[in-house]
Order: C-alpha cells, then sequence, then structure tokens
C-alpha cells in the first residue's frame, strides 16, 4: 500500500459541511468537526517527517500527550494536529510535495 | 464556607473532575475547571464535536448511560464553575498555574487557593520494530478516531498488547466497521489464557464488568474475529507504513497482513503536574510505576492539593468518579466545611471494594515482563529523537548509568517533545534489564516545565501580561 493513500477511514458522521482547505499546495475538502489530523490523514498517509530519522509519522497517540502529531502549515505555524480543529482556508504541509 | 480569595481549581474535566467540581458546587465553592479539551468528558468518555450524530449508545455503548450522566452534570454546572476547556496547564509552582489557551494560542497564570489534580491517563506503550511507521497507533488513540472523528485508523487493523481496552476496541472497531468496510485482521493478546482463568477469583467480585469483558471476547470469537492469546509481538513491517505485523507464538513466526494496528499495555497515569507541585512519590508494584502518594480521601504529601482519578494510579472512570468526589469532600472538610460523613466513609468503601477486581485485572493481562530481555538493540525506544535500545544498554554499561534521570542526562531518552510520557517506561525496563536492577530501584524521570511544548513566541506575552 503506498504513502499516497489515506491511512484514516471515514466509517460514521460523513453527513457535515464540507470545509475547503490546502493540502500541500493542492486543494483539498475536510468536514466540520474534523481535527487538522483528520482532514490530512483521510487523503494522506503522513503528517511530517521525524527531525531526526527523517521517516514519516501520522501521530501516534491522537490524545494531545505524544506530540508526534505537529504539523506545520505554509506559513511556518505549527500546530498540534490532534487538538486543532480545521478550518476554512487552513493552508497545511506534511513534508511532501505535492 | 470557602472565600473568593481560596478559589479552588481543578485540572481535568474526565470523571474525577467533573465529579470533584460537581461536589464543591454542592457546598458552595466555585471552581474553576481546567481541561485540554474543547469539550470535557475526560477519554473513555470522550465527547465528539456537537453536531456530531450519533447517538451515546452508538458512542459508549454499555457505558452510554454513565457517560450521558456525567456529561449532563458538566453541562449543568456551568453557571456555577469558571470552566476554561481548551486549556493546558504547562507548569505549576507558587501557588499558580500556567495555562495555555490553545485556540487564541495565549498563555495566562491562574492562581489556586486548593487544587484538585484529575490529570487522567495515556496508553501504557512498549515498543515493538516498526512501531513509529505511519498507521500504527496506541489503543487508545485507535479508539479516539472512532469515537471523536468517526474515523478508523485503516481498513484491515491488527489489535495487539494486553488489557481491557484491547477488548473494547476490538469490539467497538469490528462493529463500527461491519458495514464500511473495515475490519479487525486479528486481536493479539500478550497474555496467556491460563492468566485469564488464574484470574477469575479476583476478578467475579465485579462480576457485572467480569460478563462485559466476557461478552466482548465472545462477541469478536462469534463473528469470526481471529483472537490470539499468549504472543509476543516482533515487528510492524512497511516501508513508508504499515502492511503487517509478525508475531511468535513461541515456536512458530506467524504474519498477520494489515494496514493499520493499534497497540498498548493498558494504561500509565500522567503524573507529570503532580511532580511539578512537589508531591512525594512512591513506587506502586501493582501499578509497576512511581506514583504520587495519597492518603484514602485523594490528600497528597503537599498541603492543599488533591489527587482524584487514574491520573494517581490506574482505577478506571468508576473509581475516578468516587476518587474526584472524595478528594473535593477532603478538599472541603480540610477547610471547615462540614461534609457528610456518611458519603465519605462510602465513598472509601467502594474504592476499597474494587481493590481485588484490579489485582485480578492484573493477573488477567499481566505486563510482560521479559519485554526488555526480548527487545533488539536496533529497537527505537525514544520516538521523539530517535534512540535505540541499544545506545540506551551502552549508555548504563559504558558510562554506568543506573538511574533514569543519568540515562536522560546522557541519552536525551525522555528529553524529547513526548517528556518522557510514551518511551518512560520502556526506557525503565531496558536499563533494569541492562543493570541487572530491580525496576522500582532504577527511579523515575523527573517532569519539567513545560510539560507539553508551548510556543516560544508566547513568553513574552505571558511577560507582559502579568
Amino acid at each position: 500500500m503506498s504513502s499516497s493513500q489515506p491511512l484514516l477511514h471515514r466509517v460514521a458522521e460523513k453527513d457535515r459541511t464540507p470545509v475547503p482547505f490546502v493540502l500541500d499546495g493542492e486543494p483539498a475538502a475536510a468536514l466540520e468537526g474534523d481535527t487538522v489530523l483528520t482532514a490530512i490523514l483521510i487523503h494522506r498517509a503522513q503528517l511530517r517527517r521525524n527531525e531526526f530519522s527523517h521517516e514519516p509519522r501520522a501521530g501516534f497517540c491522537l490524545m494531545g500527550a505524544c506530540q508526534d502529531c505537529w504539523v506545520q502549515t505554509a506559513t511556518g505555524e505549527r500546530l498540534r494536529s490532534c487538538a486543532t480543529f480545521i478550518q476554512a482556508g487552513m493552508q497545511l504541509t506534511t513534508g511532501e510535495p505535492a | 464556607m470557602i472565600g473568593p480569595t481560596l478559589q479552588p481549581v481543578i485540572v481535568g474535566a474526565g470523571p474525577a473532575g467533573i465529579r470533584a467540581a460537581q461536589t464543591l458546587v454542592a457546598h458552595g465553592a466555585r471552581p474553576v475547571l481546567i481541561d485540554d479539551a474543547a469539550r470535557g468528558g475526560g477519554q473513555i468518555y470522550r465527547r465528539p464535536p456537537a453536531h456530531f450524530a450519533r447517538s451515546p449508545q452508538t458512542l459508549y455503548g454499555t457505558e452510554a448511560s454513565r457517560a450521558t450522566a456525567l456529561h449532563s452534570t458538566l453541562d449543568g454546572l456551568a453557571a456555577h464553575i469558571d470552566y476554561q476547556p481548551d486549556s493546558l496547564v504547562w507548569n505549576a509552582q507558587g501557588g499558580q498555574l500556567d495555562v495555555l489557551h490553545g485556540p487564541t494560542q495565549t498563555t495566562r497564570t491562574v492562581p489556586y487557593g486548593q487544587l484538585i489534580v484529575a490529570s487522567g491517563a495515556t496508553d501504557r506503550v512498549l515498543p515493538v520494530p516498526g512501531w513509529t511507521l505511519p498507521g500504527v497507533y496506541t489503543l487508545g488513540g485507535a479508539q479516539v478516531a472512532l469515537k471523536f472523528q468517526g474515523c478508523t485508523i485503516g481498513r484491515n487493523v491488527v489489535l495487539m498488547g494486553t488489557g481491557p481496552l484491547l477488548y473494547l476496541v476490538a469490539y467497538q472497531y469490528a462493529k463500527a466497521g461491519a458495514k464500511a468496510g473495515v475490519k479487525v485482521a486479528a486481536v493479539l493478546d500478550t497474555a496467556r489464557f491460563a492468566d485469564q482463568l488464574a484470574a477469575l477469583p479476583g476478578m467475579l467480585t465485579q462480576p457485572a464488568v467480569l460478563a462485559k469483558g466476557m461478552y466482548y471476547v465472545g462477541w469478536l470469537r462469534a463473528h469470526g474475529v481471529a483472537v490470539h492469546t499468549g504472543v509476543r509481538p516482533l515487528r510492524v513491517e512497511g516501508e513508508t507504513r504499515v502492511n503487517a505485523v509478525v508475531w511468535t507464538d513461541g515456536q512458530t513466526e506467524h504474519t498477520a497482513p494489515c494496514d493499520a494496528m493499534g497497540f498498548g499495555y493498558a494504561l500509565r497515569s500522567e503524573t507529570q503536574l503532580a511532580d511539578l507541585l512537589g508531591c512525594r512519590f512512591a513506587w506502586a508494584p501493582m501499578h509497576r510505576a512511581h506514583l504520587p502518594e495519597r492518603d484514602s480521601a485523594g490528600r497528597t504529601s503537599v498541603a492543599g492539593v488533591y489527587l482524584a482519578g487514574d491520573g494517581a494510579g490506574i482505577m478506571g472512570a468508576d473509581a475516578a468518579e468516587w476518587a474526584g468526589e472524595r478528594a473535593a469532600l477532603a478538599l472541603l472538610a480540610d477547610h471547615g466545611v462540614k461534609v457528610d460523613a456518611v458519603r465519605t466513609t462510602e465513598l472509601e468503601r467502594k474504592l476499597m471494594k474494587l481493590m481485588p477486581f484490579r489485582q485480578g485485572l492484573e493477573r488477567a493481562f499481566p505486563f510482560p515482563t521479559d519485554w526488555a530481555a526480548h527487545a533488539p538493540d536496533t529497537l527505537v525506544v525514544c520516538r521523539c529523537e530517535n534512540i535505540t535500545a541499544g545506545e540506551l544498554r551502552a549508555c548504563a554499561r559504558d558510562a554506568g548509568a543506573d538511574e533514569m534521570n543519568r540515562l536522560k542526562a546522557l541519552t536525551r531518552v525522555g528529553m524529547g517533545r513526548c517528556q518522557g510520557r510514551m518511551c518512560g517506561v520502556a526506557a525503565a525496563e531496558i536499563l533494569a534489564h541492562a543493570t541487572g536492577k530491580p525496576i522500582d530501584t532504577v527511579g523515575r524521570l523527573r517532569g519539567q516545565a513545560p510539560i507539553k511544548p508551548i510556543p516560544i513566541h508566547l513568553q513574552p506575552q505571558a511577560e507582559a501580561r502579568a
């Protein structure tokens, strides 16, 4: 399975308002109430690369403890993606070319 | 009566924190309730965003009435407490807390007269080679994805480790996934079936809880989910994401193809705040951890600081509710407020009565004490800074490190962004094994502020606001 296929899979709560955002420079859509982590991993299989191993990471604890889900915005701001809700127009990067 | 200068503060809006708040309000106090999450409820009763549609029955199953009772208690307290959601306590000293408000990225100080810490727990993690691959999550994380976001972590999911959460998450995934093309590829339990049998006498003291656990296992087997006990995890395979889990039954290697894995070995208490507050810790053998000391009411070694819930030792959500109420009653009594002595006795009795069951759980799902002996040198123990078991062993061998903070200073294990939350248990096991010392003698990682990362540019703003 390739890294361009999403990690997360929606099984419920699909009838929510779409929220447009930008992922690695390309337009993408999430749903209202998605975390930034969900918004990205519904499209991709990584959030970032680890600074030490340079390997892809996609979060781990999903409850704000492990700090492995920090995501960078196009303007260099850093978000703890499991605890930040997606907002329209957010520009998010995963460290990979689109 | 507690006056305005002594406004009590509660950290954590889970089962313990909410019951503590309710109890203080009932006695005329107006507590501050600070919580990291946007909506209170804690982890096991975590609430999805407000406009999500699933029923409490779908979200919480057999625990639906407990969850909704707790949530409606919190909602009903709104006018009577100073509720501060989305707020992370990152430091505590000198009678005040430093609190980061997530949405506005501003930090402020919150003074307290008395403090109840109900900081909860996270999964107890024992790394397996490949655990840093995308698609590998904790069991709790797998549950959060489903409950809080309506997502599964994959389409073909292995769940591994041990503890009650293993079977609960497997059941929830199998049930929610059935109509959505998601399946549980396998449940891999490191506990042996014989462990579970041996635990039965203790577990029978809480027959209703035992019945729920047996129901999940039975349901999984009846629905064709492969459940293997007595496994030893060997590795997670994949290049840029997980594609299989490999384990052994002691004789034969088995491969379970999958596209995601959730794993964990019961829970560990979140004790860093108690540490910053100066609470005295002691080794707790049943929890296999150093925990802040508290009396039967929740009083710590520091006057005015109380502990309740899983943050002071894993006892589960029901116990957390009782302990939260008990700690609040202790706080009130310590400040001259008359409290119901019959109720305090009843709460302590309920908490005591849980002990045989709690010990039974430890027998049924024992911590794999041979984990360190099998961990290869190449295993990444610290996922923040990529530090391996071999590096930790070399430090113990060559630099003579035989205590956790020495090991941290020399290797940086526990110094990364997670502050040892994910690696601390494993690093201590590796150190104890490498030095041949008992696990209770290698010490514990000291908590340091900020206990979670905060943006550096905030600090001058905080100074200006103070």
